[in-house]
């Protein structure tokens, strides 16, 4: 039946693996398999290469850039939950200069898929941040992070406005070079997220990404204030895991054409997989890695046997599969 | 040093007044740690609702033979993690991550150097202790925390030192006071080149503020709160003035967690001083 392939996993000890077809396919870029980093969960690769290499992944994604220095918010920036996190670092970073000269460089050398988060306070940045990478060769996509305050409109976060996502997902894929896919990266904390796809996607996004934290507050009950200098911060990790896998099923259904990126609490190739039969093309693995630094080429390969086990012979057969009709077998 | 992640058996673990002390067999960890590197623990089993590695200063390590090398923490029961951690027992498995962060610098020449330790800050000092001696330093300890249970390793610093000086706030042992008491008669004394300090952070505000007086040049090891402990998440940034004068959000845990007193703005951390590289410019600024 299926063939086994040997490879060797972050621990050295060789195991085999189902001969399953694992390129995922996003919107004209064919990455060689589905599993990459999330976005402020591994830096920009150099740490994580320590524990694993990271040229094996299907990409990596790079913390959130935006066009100048920043410092982030004040300490303390994270709580732990019940199974998950709070954060509120504030989007600190380089700004796109150092990133592209020093970050975006090694990761070209290294070998390593790049996928370029970016992020700004306003439309006009967005756009000068394509700009600056429209001509490097190191983009393999560009993810929008659109979870940002919009400065020019009372610092309401454009994710949570069809409108503002629109006009900046526009300019990005306007200023983008045209054979690097754009996803958007939605927000939960709305009340219609297929609406926020559909103008992501009518302005032009190649795909979407999702999801990216939900806001919580954690309250110190010793000192009886907010835990988080920032007040509010983004929760993440396992606990929000079924929040994801229904976005990812109510825009799958509704966009079935469209590459959904899926991520928000996977820990195990299981967990990957229910992204991918909700509809996902790829997922990415964000919180886990603070648990378990090697732990996005282990989902990749706990993926790869349990397709197997499935019957799968390709990712691709397993996309959506969740959503087929009752009468649909297997 | 390349850190690496390792499923260790651990060896033993034994009470130390109030402390747990903790023989973990890290092979690939053990043979690289030098003092003032840390160790990362995941806590709560394989299905743990707890993500967050915890943090843990190395007290030392030593080469077992057909073991391998084992690490030694000490710790305190905090919180959640570190209660479970308290259960462990031996042959219990611990998946460890290590060596983390940067391990203290050591002086070139034969210096005179005071060590102070403030509760189980002190782990760290003793491996440093000996490194120092072995360097032909002079070194002088001063210990203290809130009551005798929570002092670490006072007849071990015995064996290691010129001279011991203990500090607890109730006065169960040694000088009634802080350690900061104590501290600037010492530097006089001995005319310390180097303090070298672990503890809480008020106690390294502190002793970094008296080492500076007395002109010695200080090395504090920090505490913050980490979620990733490898650099990848910036959770555990404090403000650091650089070589070239401008402060950066500084990520402790491969930056630090060791920095030199005279370089963190001990009354700054909790907040983005606002000339920091890329503070906000104003209110709901860039
Ligand atoms: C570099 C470094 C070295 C350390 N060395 C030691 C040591 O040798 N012995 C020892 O007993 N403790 C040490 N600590 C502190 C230790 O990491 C915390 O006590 C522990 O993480 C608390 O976990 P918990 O589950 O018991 O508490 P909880 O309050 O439940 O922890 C919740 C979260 O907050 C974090 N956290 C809470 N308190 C601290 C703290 N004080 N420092 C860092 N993170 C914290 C935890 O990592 C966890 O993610 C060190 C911390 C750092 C950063
Ligand atoms: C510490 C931390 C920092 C993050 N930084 C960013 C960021 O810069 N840009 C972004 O788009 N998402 C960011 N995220 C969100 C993640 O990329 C991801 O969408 C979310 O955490 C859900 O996935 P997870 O549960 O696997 O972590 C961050 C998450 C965490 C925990
Ligand atoms: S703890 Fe994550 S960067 Fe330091």
């Amino acid at each position: 039946m299926t063939r086994l392939t040997r490879v060797i996993t972050p621990e050295s000890a060789e195991i085999t693996l189902p001969d399953v077809d694992m390129s995922a396919r996003l919107a004209g870029v064919t990455l060689p398999n589905p599993v990459m980093t999330a976005s402020g969960c591994a830096g920009y690769g150099r740490e994580l290469d320590q524990f694993f290499d990271i040229t094996a992944l299907g990409a990596v994604v790079t913390k959130s850039i935006m066009l100048q220095p920043r410092s982030g918010r004040p300490t303390p920036r994270m709580a732990e939950t019940p199974g998950g996190m709070l954060n509120s670092i504030g989007l600190q970073g380089p700004g796109i200069e150092e990133f592209v000269d020093r970050d975006l460089r090694w990761l070209e050398e290294r070998g390593a898929r790049v996928v370029v988060s970016i992020a700004g306070g306003s439309a006009d940045e967005y756009v000068r941040l394509a700009q600056r990478l429209r001509h490097s060769s190191a983009v393999t996509a560009i993810e929008v992070n659109i979870s940002c305050p919009n400065v020019e409109n009372r610092g309401l976060v454009f994710a949570c406005d069809p409108v503002a996502s629109s006009v900046v997902v526009e300019g990005v894929r306007r200023n983008s070079a045209p054979g690097t896919p754009v996803f958007a990266k939605l927000s939960p904390d709305v009340t219609d997220i297929v609406a926020i796809a559909r103008a992501c996607v009518d302005a032009g996004a190649d795909g979407l990404s999702m999801i990216n934290t939900l806001l919580g507050v954690v309250i110190d009950t010793e000192t009886m204030r907010p835990h988080l200098g920032g007040v509010t911060g983004g929760l993440s990790g396992p606990a929000i895991r079924p929040v994801a896998v229904r976005a990812v099923w109510q825009v799958h259904q509704a966009l079935p054409d469209i590459p959904i990126i899926g991520m928000g609490g996977i820990r195990t190739g299981a967990d990957a997989f229910e992204f991918i039969l909700a509809g996902a093309s790829a997922v990415e693995v964000g919180t886990t890695v603070f648990n378990d630094p090697s732990a996005p080429l282990r989902v990749a390969y706990e993926l790869q046997r349990l397709l197997g086990t499935r019957g799968f012979a390709s990712l691709d057969d397993a996309v959506g599969h969740a959503h087929r009709s009752a009468d649909q077998p297997t | 040093m390349t850190p690496v992640q390792t499923r260790g058996e651990v060896l033993s673990m034994r009470r130390v007044g109030q402390y747990h002390q903790l023989t973990l067999v890290a092979p690939g960890v053990a043979e690289q740690v030098r003092p003032g590197h840390f160790v990362a623990i995941a806590v709560g089993g394989e299905t743990s609702a707890h993500l967050l590695r915890r943090a843990f200063s190395v007290y030392r390590t030593q080469d077992r033979g057909v073991y391998g090398g084992t690490v030694d923490i000490v710790f305190a029961e905090h919180g959640a993690g570190t209660r479970w951690l308290s259960h462990v027992r031996q042959h219990d498995v611990v998946d460890v991550v290590g060596p983390l962060g940067k391990p203290f610098a050591l002086p070139k020449e034969p210096v005179t150097c005071t060590m102070v330790g403030g509760g189980y800050g002190s782990a760290p000092l003793f491996t440093l202790a000996e490194q120092l001696r072995e360097r032909g330093c002079r070194v002088d300890f001063v210990l203290g925390a809130a009551t005798e249970s929570r002092l670490f390793g006072v007849l071990e610093a015995k064996r290691m030192s010129q001279s011991v000086a203990v500090t607890t706030e109730d006065g169960s042992l040694g000088d009634r006071g802080r350690v900061t008491d104590v501290l600037p008669g010492l530097l006089e004394r001995t005319g310390a080149d180097v303090v070298y300090a672990c503890g809480p952070m008020g106690m390294l505000s502190a002793v970094a503020d008296v080492a500076a007086r007395f002109g010695a040049h200080s090395q504090c090891a920090v505490e913050e709160a980490m979620a990733c402990g490898i650099g990848v998440c910036m959770t555990c940034v404090l403000p650091v003035v650089g070589d070239d004068g401008v402060t950066r959000m500084v990520r402790s845990c491969v930056d630090g967690p060791v920095f030199r007193g005279d370089r963190v703005r001990w009354s700054d951390v909790g907040t983005v001083p606002a000339d920091t590289w890329g503070a906000p410019v104003s209110e709901g600024g860039h």
